[in-house]
């Protein structure tokens, strides 16, 4: 039976990677300690020596394979005394045999029987077994914590009943299991969790760890379940705001004028008013329906010490350009100073990220739940254009608006936009 | 590296001191070990090893007098006290000789002297009161153990009074005795020399014996001594030993009232006091904790940098299972060895040789509820247990306490035949944390004593089978 060489984890958390070469041909004669391969990660490429000697019999996967799964069969090394007769219905005899036949100096580690260097966080992304005691498990599921947020102290990285009662009494470890019962229609796998007990974190420099804010905490959870649960696409779309410069500076000129209206203030307002045109992105995904608002209610990202907030403004489409100026002046004040009321930034069905003033020329934003889209806006700058024909210069902001598709689809994004384009490029009709 | 200077060096070859010299030999440090009297210490030499030979004597002749109740004859059971004695001294000769070829064979160097600190990462080594040589080491480790306490007018005399030195040689069995304390010492002192014939009175200070174990054990094996004829008194203090030529008078009073007892020897066994004189902990700036013991953290560490103590000589319990599981602690974490963690005292067995023998590991039933446990108790009698009828030992209890909310095991309480070598079961259980549930799904053989100890868990929970 010929011995089966299976792709091996480099990491404990690999996946797959890449057989970038083949270091044998078949029918070469392979040692043990022979490098017979080179597998290449996200990280790095490794060599994999060979655990057993013999005769290359057959290379499965060929060089250059990418995404090669763990434990995938990838070659066939005929022992001494076999032929290439062996190898009849080898390859397809299994291809979940128990152990990799080949072990790179990289797994040496996890394997050889060196005590963990330091209590390990349970790694729970890989799905490695948590080890506990019987008493720990039990207390953990009497006080509704989660062992996979708990560091175990125990022989090994075990979680004992000290880490639990001291988890319980610090309030960590929460588990995440009653805010699911809560909405038993979400049932979404965990996160990941991120530890900075992962060994990755020894291997880069000195750092000086910043415990996460709630902000920050919210910011995290509320975005990794956008990003992971969200199907977004983007629509980009160049528009040309010389006749909002021409209007914006004529309105702020004005005598007695007491508000001074920003170039975001004007796309706010045509933002508000191309969603009232277009009801169908002012939305929200529920599993049963597609809420239909019946008023915008913007929110406006604001980059505050340690994070950001959205503040909104409701029923942004109905108000006028100054009550608009000097609402969002005043919110955008409050809020870096921290003084918002929850209803100030709760709630919310559309949101637009201005990051032109750093002079970015176009991003992708992430949507805000359970918002159906935001918009995200770049830096005004003079380009070239052509039209009629002719090369001309233009003020130019590139928006890019990003949508949940499970609510609005290509066609209905698009109508938006051209709506978008036309209130920017025709300004006055903002006035209407 | 010199030859007086050492990686470690561990002053003191009792189980603490010989054990962590080993294991730092094994981890590759240069070691040294210096013992003033005899490799092995109290345990091997004075305490634990040969009273165990003497109390195998007295189990053996125990049942040679009994038995014609196993259908056996044997006529004119006799002893020789000379030769029990001897066969014991044998024993921890045996053994010491045993501890000085590991000790060879893990490379040991081994200094034959009374070490003393200098401070400094200095340990003077004396011989006969003279400093023979001056050892260097970051890493000197004091187990120097202790010694039998003594109150005023009450010192043994070695003639009539005796400690455990003069028991445990003995030349017969006194017509009377007296012993003071009744924990592990004097307890075993008084079931062997009750075996060969003395009449033994136990005194002891509180109002039960083996103080520290759970009441209702101490009660259960007092009652099961006394059927043998022995003699208790508790809450009892001895006042004063009036010592004539070839007996002691002794005082004893019992909440006021007081009478006198006249016996042929006395054993005192009222504790120990730890070897911290003349050690020099002062010129290391070693600090005692409030007890007089050396005060030290969870790896053993004193408060001088780079002097440890491990034993009996770094507090209680004085067990030799404990020192050597300090010495262990200690050493891998000089060594720097991953996952060393402190030792939990819960954890920490206890076994006292008497016949019933008592053991015991974790919180008694009193502590726990001390503690604001709820709790939940199963008990289990030999009488219920095939094995221990038909070995003729019907009588013993198996007691287990459990926390009611989590079900973990507390503590459990033995007294029976061979329940020392049972208690470890239930050690490895408290070890690992299990719960009620995991010692009901493990599978004990039948059939064995320890089956009581799955009939205790499953009593606890009102599911024993056999009683």
């Amino acid at each position: 039976m010929p011995i089966q060489i299976l792709m091996p984890a480099l990491s404990p958390t690999m996946e797959e990677g890449n057989l970038s070469k083949w270091c044998v041909k078949e029918g070469d004669t392979v040692e043990s300690g022979d490098v017979i391969a080179e597998i290449e990660t996200d990280k790095a490429t490794m060599e994999v020596e060979a655990v057993e000697e013999g005769t290359m019999g057959k290379i499965i996967v060929a060089e250059g394979t990418e995404g090669v799964k763990v434990n995938e069969l990838i070659a066939l090394l005929l022992e001494e005394g076999e032929d290439a007769s062996a190898l009849e219905g080898a390859a397809t005899s299994s291809t979940a045999a128990p152990a990799p036949a080949a072990a790179p100096e990289a797994t040496a580690p996890a394997t050889a029987d060196k005590p963990a260097p330091a209590p390990a966080a349970p790694a729970s992304d890989s799905g490695d077994r948590i080890f506990s005691s019987p008493l720990a498990r039990r207390i953990a599921a009497q006080e509704g914590l989660d062992l996979k947020a708990i560091s175990g102290t125990g022989p090994r990285g075990r979680i004992v009943k000290h880490d639990v009662e001291a988890a319980k009494s610090a309030g960590t470890g929460k588990a995440a299991a009653p805010a699911a019962a809560e909405k038993p229609a979400a049932a979404k796998s965990e996160s990941p969790s991120i530890s900075v007990d992962d060994p990755i974190f020894k291997l880069l420099p000195d750092y000086e760890a910043v415990p996460n804010t709630n902000m920050r905490k919210t910011i995290a959870k509320r975005l990794t379940e956008s990003a992971r649960d969200i199907p977004h696409f983007n629509l980009q779309v160049d528009v040309e705001i010389d006749k909002l410069m021409a209007l914006r500076k004529e309105l702020n000129g004005r005598d007695g004028a007491d508000y001074k209206i920003s170039v975001n203030d004007f796309l706010v307002k045509a933002t508000s008013l191309a969603l009232t045109r277009v009801p169908d992105c002012n939305v929200a995904f529920t599993d049963g329906a597609i809420l239909k608002f019946k008023r915008v209610d913007m929110a406006i990202a604001v980059a505050v010490d340690g994070g950001l907030i959205t503040p909104i403004i409701k029923d942004a489409a109905s108000k006028g350009l100054a009550t608009l100026a000097n609402e969002a002046k005043d919110l955008a004040g409050r809020a870096r100073d921290g003084k918002l009321a929850p209803e100030e930034y709760q709630g919310g069905t559309f949101t637009i990220s201005n990051l032109g003033m750093f002079g970015i020329k176009s991003f992708n934003s992430i949507i805000n739940p359970p918002q159906g889209g935001i918009l995200s806006i770049g830096a005004g700058e003079q380009r070239p254009v052509v039209k009629d024909g002719a090369l001309a210069v233009a003020t130019v902001v590139t928006l890019t608006l990003a949508v949940d598709h499970r609510c609005i689809d290509g066609a209905t994004g698009a109508a938006f936009i051209k709506e978008l384009k036309g209130l920017i490029e025709d300004p006055i009709a903002l006035m209407l | 590296m010199s030859d007086t200077n050492f990686d470690v060096i561990v002053v003191g070859a009792g189980p603490g001191g010989y054990v962590g010299a080993i294991r730092a030999a094994q981890l590759g440090l240069k070691t040294a070990l210096v013992e003033a009297k005899h490799l092995g210490g109290i345990c091997l030499n004075w305490g634990c090893i040969p009273t165990k030979a003497l109390l195998r004597s007295a189990e053996i002749y125990e049942h040679m007098k009994h038995a014609a109740s196993f259908g056996l004859g044997a006529k004119d059971v006799s002893f020789d006290m000379k030769k029990i004695v001897e066969r014991s001294r044998g024993v921890s000769k045996q053994l010491s000789g045993g501890v000085g070829h590991l000790l060879k064979k893990n490379k040991v160097t081994v200094f034959d002297g009374y070490g003393k600190l200098l401070g400094g990462g200095k340990l003077a080594v004396e011989k006969d009161g003279k400093v023979f040589t001056t050892l260097t080491s970051k890493n000197i480790i004091m187990a120097t153990g202790a010694r039998a306490k003594s109150f005023p007018g009450m010192e043994p005399d070695g003639k009539n009074v005796w400690t455990y030195m003069e028991a445990l040689v003995a030349e017969e069995a006194p017509k009377s005795m007296l012993v003071i304390g009744s924990g592990a010492i004097g307890i075993e002192f008084a079931n062997f020399f009750h075996t060969f014939g003395s009449d033994v009175t136990v005194v002891e200070a509180v109002d039960q014996i083996m103080p520290f174990e759970d009441t209702e054990i101490s009660q259960f094996a007092q009652k099961t001594m006394e059927k043998r004829g022995m003699k208790f008194k508790l809450g009892t203090k001895v006042t004063k030993l009036d010592k004539a030529a070839k007996s002691v008078t002794a005082t004893l009073d019992k909440g006021g009232k007081t009478e006198t007892i006249t016996v042929d020897k006395v054993i005192t066994a009222v504790g120990v006091v730890p070897n911290v004189e003349n050690i020099g902990l002062d010129a290391a700036g070693v600090k005692l904790d409030d007890r007089g013991f050396i005060a030290i953290d969870g790896y053993c560490k004193t408060s001088a940098e780079g002097v440890y103590a491990i034993g009996d000589v770094a507090g209680a319990p004085c067990l030799a299972h404990k020192a050597s599981h300090e010495a262990i602690i200690c050493i891998e974490k000089i060594a720097g060895l991953p996952d060393v963690h402190p030792l939990d005292k819960s954890l920490i067995p206890g076994c006292t040789y008497c016949q019933p023998q008592v053991a015991s590991v974790g919180l008694t039933e009193k502590l726990a509820k001390d503690k604001g446990y709820k709790i939940k108790v199963g008990r289990f009698p030999f009488m219920g247990n095939g094995k221990a009828i038909a070995l003729g030992e019907p009588e013993g209890l198996i007691k287990t306490i459990f926390d009611e909310k989590t079900g973990e095991l507390l503590g459990a309480h033995m007294v029976g035949a061979e329940v020392t070598e049972l208690i470890q079961g239930y050690g490895i259980a408290k070890t690992l944390e299990t719960t009620e549930a995991d010692l009901m799904h493990t599978v004990f053989p039948h059939p064995t004593l320890s089956e009581m100890m799955h009939e205790s868990v499953l009593d606890a929970y009102g599911k024993a089978i056999h009683f």
